[in-house]
């Protein structure tokens, strides 16, 4: 099954390379892991998402904790919570695609942020779903480019991932 | 008080109650070993930093106190990573300190730069590159506190050469708080109530005990609970010496080449009792006929090691100590008739005792037994507050198999990693802490070849260890696997030649002693005991000779091989 975890780390540099490796040293697989700077610019808050049956799930939690530079872990799947990406999607803009790109751009609520002879870049927000439906709507008139910042979570209500003594 | 950022190194590792430190000097570390000169600290030279690390953990193993080695960048930092993976699997605590190339060079590929924090990273605890002399004091100061709090484990500090002699305020920290390290000590009450309560309704329980308990010093709690509550003890590899061979609880180890009642007991109980142990495959064999009546009560400082191989039913996070004792406390207050509750069970365990014990047989030719000179070596030793060290295969399992242990911190050896050339130089480090005590390292010819060059430092020092070599001019665990699995197809396992060894220990300036038949071997052993130097002692033993019993690979105690 696929869990989102939250992570927020001490903001130094080698923690990413730390919670990068423990993955790979110990076989767990990435989906896809955002990382950067929470309101404290002391603490960087990262997204991680990973597959793997409740065993594999529990131990990375327990393996995260381990390390010395993280200061707390929640697997936000089993609450309440909203994630979100962001994707930079580069299309074909032939005369005749373009009113095609921008009503598929219309009903996703994207935006169209670059306009050139020859493309149009396209930015959608949203769940994974969601950019997946985009995506193939917008496949048969030519993507060029495509770039996923990974997913962002959070988890609803006024729950908080403060950085407190784990 | 302004002082460089090598004289803050001195200062704090002697504010850190550090007394002995195993290095070797080079380029970048230079302004180092110049705060050392003169200083209180106690420097031993060693000729390879493998070497450095090894004796650091030998000291740590032996003493409980945190080990310490030095060394510069580049190859001499890359050098000491088999000793820090061997102490990382052992969760031995040590700090490291690597020097490290000028910090506006690194990156560059200067002159003896390694990435070694980044290399070390996963085979440490924690590590640091230290970018501000202002740093130092704080930095070292957190090296120890997470070196030896929680699960211990190796620390290494990377300096860069600047760092060293730039100056900053010294003032070393009385306390360190890191919000994201706070281990869990404290045993949860409920937990241990619920584990007391599971071991009270047992019919055929078993303590199954981990380095864990040695690193918790809860040798003697472990006591009072198994005599207390007539349960038998299984120990593991790294826990020989945290209950008396001779005691009539005592199963023995367990696992692979652990004794037939440790792995009987083990695979017929109805609760396992698992205390700072984690289920290694060399312990399990095969998962799925693993203990398959039992329930398991684990109780480990490393949330981690619960629940990775074996699912707990009964978790307990803490530290030994904590936890033996509420046991104890319980156990107390209880009125259960134990020794009636486990008569009938501890009868079984003797059964499989008696039925087939640790044996070998001596040769009618006189030919040496490899298990003949390490009973020997412990029976000459008695009396002499003694401490084994091993190398590892074959003489290692032969080792924990028929040496007796009557105290905690006497046996130390690499379990995890299972590092060859670890027992020469942990015996000097653990001379080094105990200069008086007798420390014999029970090797193979093959293993002791790979850090042979320390005895030359023993011999400077003057820290009289004696190696038993078991010499059968082989790799001696890789035949019996070649002889066993692979067809006695002995591919590149034996020696075609060795180097004389008697003479290698004099051109060292030690004691070469040699025994070919097995009635010299009381005489060579002697003889080694009472020598004031190291001595190496080469036993001519039995080729054919294997450690048995064996669980094959992936096998279960059905599979086990008598002989």
């Amino acid at each position: 099954m696929r869990h989102t975890i939250s992570i927020l780390v001490e903001n130094r540099f080698g923690v990413l390379t730390r919670v990068a490796g423990l993955f790979s040293g110990r076989g767990f697989n990435i989906e896809s892991l955002t990382v950067a700077e929470t309101q404290d610019p002391q603490v960087s808050r990262m997204t991680i998402v990973t597959r793997g049956e409740d065993r594999i799930i529990e131990q990375i939690n327990k393996q995260l904790n381990k390390l010395i530079d993280v200061i707390k872990v929640t697997d936000v799947t089993a609450e309440e919570h909203v994630e979100r990406e962001l994707v930079l999607i580069k299309l074909n803009a032939e005369e005749k695609n373009r009113p095609e790109i921008l009503r598929m751009t219309d009903i996703f609520r994207g935006k169209v942020v670059d306009v050139s002879a020859r493309s149009y870049t396209v930015e959608i927000t949203g769940s994974d779903s969601k950019i997946k439906a985009f995506l193939e709507m917008v496949r048969p008139l030519g993507i060029q480019e495509v770039a996923r910042t990974g997913k962002v979570a959070i988890s609803r209500g006024a729950r908080t991932l403060a950085p407190k003594n784990k | 008080m302004k002082l460089t950022g090598a004289q803050i190194i001195v200062e704090s590792l002697l504010a850190q109650g550090v007394d002995t430190i195993f290095g070797l000097p080079g380029g970048v570390v230079l302004p180092l070993y110049d705060a050392l000169y003169g200083s209180k600290l106690k420097h031993i030279l060693v000729r390879h930093e493998q070497g450095a690390v090894h004796m650091a953990d030998g000291y740590s193993r032996a003493t409980g106190r945190c080990g310490v080695a030095l060394v510069t960048s580049g190859p001499g930092a890359t050098n000491t990573v088999t000793g820090i993976a061997t102490a990382y699997m052992d969760s031995i605590p040590m700090v490291v300190i690597t020097g490290q190339v000028p910090a506006n060079l690194i990156g560059n590929d200067a002159f003896q730069e390694a990435d070694i924090v980044g290399i070390t990273r996963p085979c440490t605890k924690h590590n640091y590159l230290v970018r501000d002399t202002k740093d130092l004091a704080r930095t070292i100061k957190e090296a120890f506190y997470i070196a030896t709090s929680g699960k211990p484990g190796p620390v290494l500090i990377d300096v860069p050469k600047d760092v060293l002699t730039k100056q900053a305020e010294f003032l070393y920290p009385e306390s360190v708080h890191i919000r994201s390290y706070n281990p869990t000590v404290e045993g949860h009450i409920a937990q241990v109530k619920r584990a007391f309560e599971k071991i009270k309704a047992s019919k055929k329980p078993v303590l199954y005990v981990g380095g864990g308990m040695i690193l918790s010093n809860a040798a003697d709690e472990l006591f009072r609970f198994a005599t207390g509550c007539h349960i038998p003890v299984t120990t593991t590899l790294m826990a020989m010496d945290s209950f008396p061979t001779r005691h009539e609880l005592s199963l023995g180890m367990l696992g692979m080449h652990g004794t037939y009642a440790a792995n009987m007991a083990m695979h017929e109980a109805d609760v396992i009792i698992a205390l700072g142990s984690r289920f290694d495959d060399r312990v399990t064999g095969n998962l799925a006929g693993f203990a398959p009546n039992a329930d398991i009560i684990h109780v480990d400082i490393d949330p981690t090691s619960i629940g990775k191989n074996v699912a707990a039913d009964i978790p307990v996070v803490g530290d030994l100590m904590d936890v033996m004792k509420k046991l104890n406390a319980m156990r107390a207050e209880d009125k259960t008739d134990w020794a009636d509750a486990h008569r009938e069970w501890l009868k079984t365990a003797d059964e499989w005792k008696n039925l087939y014990p640790l044996r070998y047989d001596r040769s009618p030719e006189g030919k040496i037994k490899p298990q003949y000179v390490i009973q020997q070596a412990y029976e000459l030793a008695k009396g002499m507050d003694p401490i084994f060290t091993t190398e590892v295969g074959q003489s290692q399992m032969w080792a924990a198999q028929f040496l007796t242990f009557e105290k905690p911190r006497t046996f130390l050896t690499s379990g995890g990693l299972g590092t060859m050339g670890y027992g020469l130089p942990a015996a000097i480090g653990a001379q080094a802490a105990f200069p008086n005590r007798l420390v014999v390292d029970i090797a193979g010819d093959g293993s002791i070849q790979m850090n042979i060059q320390e005895l030359i430092t023993a011999v400077q020092y003057g820290l009289n260890v004696k190696v038993a070599i078991l010499n059968n001019g082989v790799l001696g665990m890789v035949h019996q696997w070649q002889e066993l699995f692979f067809g006695k197809r002995y591919s590149a396992s034996e020696f075609q030649v060795n180097p004389d060894f008697v003479k290698l220990a004099e051109a060292y300036g030690a004691v070469g002693l040699r025994a070919t038949k097995e009635s010299e071997v009381q005489d060579v052993l002697k003889e080694a005991y009472r020598t004031q130097k190291p001595v190496l002692m080469d036993f001519a033993v039995d080729r054919e000779e294997k450690v048995f019993p064996m669980v094959p690979a992936g096998g279960t105690v059905k599979d086990i091989l008598l002989a």
